[in-house]
């Protein structure tokens, strides 16, 4: 695959969450408010791109006769990333930090993360190719919840049926995007 | 008698007061991938359920030895173990679910009900007890996949477990078994139970 259709696959046709269905916890948890959500996209995607680089030499290492020790060593990987992640926001931007609460150790059990990382190894990718598709699925992820997050804040100070109030409008709010998002399919460079 | 009811009502907290993904909205990653049909929907929550008996089983007999700084760690060291013992399981015995399952298989380890459970659970309870949770929350969450499969399925292809029931007279809308359709189903799905309950507490008072 070529670098343009890496970013594009990345971004818009198979965007994790609309059409991949991977990071959907931290997409409704951590979507309330624009600045929590790009704050998350952020770390997501340093950690996206980092675990990337470091699943595709720890692939390498594993080789064809350890291929089934994988999902336990790149969530490891993930789990080590995240930690430090953890304390760099901690250290550096408090206010970030207890924004985010609970929703940044859960990183680790972010299916965008591992997804990404499985991802790479199935699809054969190379050193570049890996980093780059990491880098741009997390980016295709913070797009979407920062857009997502702009559309909750509205809907916060419009009428909602009382049994639609809370979670139920937030997923038809994300289906209809993702509709949005089915215009990109069949889309290709 | 006192110790058998005190574990049915684990097992029911499990199933229905704390449904995983209905009231406690955790896992959703699979619940709206694997969803488009009943087949695969079912599949993914046994092996789930799987996973959850066995790691809760485990985590709570190495409850008292684990330290406390690394149990989150330890934790998904075991879970990703159960997870490849399944994963190989599957690809075994049911070549075509592990297709078309895919990768939602190794990403059960990052389902967060299980790290859930671990932590809020296992981690305090006695072994039995651990099971019993693991079974009742694992049943919880299948009963709610075969749920949304099961209308996805039927409105979004005309079929059920791949039997045809009216995919020839009329053609289904397959935007529902599509991306769209999972966001927009569960979403219905939460409303209709959030209806329930607040008539349920209407008519106590």
């Amino acid at each position: 695959m070529s670098m343009v259709s890496i970013i594009i696959t990345a971004l818009f046709t198979q965007n994790f969450l609309m059409v991949k269905f991977m990071g959907i916890c931290p997409f409704l948890g951590v979507s309330k408010k624009i600045d929590t959500a790009a704050g998350m996209g952020m770390a997501v995607t340093f950690v996206m791109a980092v675990a990337s680089a470091i699943t595709y030499f720890a692939n390498l290492l594993l080789g064809e006769s350890m291929q089934y020790l994988q999902t336990i060593v790149f969530i490891l990987i993930i789990a080590g990333l995240v930690q430090f992640v953890e304390m760099f926001v901690k250290k550096m931007l408090p206010s970030l930090y207890s924004a985010l609460g609970i929703y940044l150790p859960l990183i680790t059990t972010n299916c965008a993360v591992l997804g990404v990382a499985l991802l790479n190894v199935q699809n054969g990718f190379n050193f570049i190719q890996s980093v780059m598709y990491g880098t741009f699925a997390a980016l295709g992820f913070t797009m979407v919840i920062v857009i997502f997050a702009g559309i909750r804040e509205n809907i916060e100070e419009k009428y909602v049926p009382q049994s639609f109030q809370g979670m139920p409008i937030a997923l038809i709010t994300a289906g209809l995007m993702s509709i949005a998002f089915m215009g990109f399919s069949g889309f290709s460079i | 008698m006192k110790e058998k009811s005190n574990n049915l009502k684990i097992f029911l907290n499990g199933l229905i007061t704390e449904n995983p993904t209905f009231v406690q909205l955790l896992g959703m990653c699979p619940t709206l991938a694997v969803t488009t049909s009943l087949k695969n929907g079912i599949g993914m929550g046994l092996s789930a359920t799987a996973v959850l008996i066995a790691s809760n089983a485990l985590i709570s007999l190495l409850r008292k030895i684990i330290p406390d700084k690394v149990r989150i760690a330890a934790y998904i060291v075991i879970i990703a173990a159960f997870v490849t013992i399944i994963e190989m399981l599957l690809n075994a015995y049911l070549p075509s679910l592990a297709a078309s399952l895919g990768i939602f298989i190794p990403l059960i380890v990052v389902n967060c009900i299980i790290l859930a459970r671990a932590e809020s659970f296992a981690s305090k309870n006695t072994v039995g007890k651990s099971i019993i949770d693991g079974l009742g929350m694992g049943l919880g969450f299948t009963v709610a996949l075969s749920i949304i499969s099961g209308i996805r399925e039927f409105f979004g292809a005309g079929t059920l477990f791949d039997i045809k029931i009216y995919a020839d007279i009329i053609t289904p809308p397959s935007i529902i078994i599509m991306a769209p359709g999972g966001f927009i189903v569960l979403g219905i799905i939460v409303a209709a139970i959030n209806y329930i309950t607040s008539k349920r507490k209407a008519g106590d008072n």
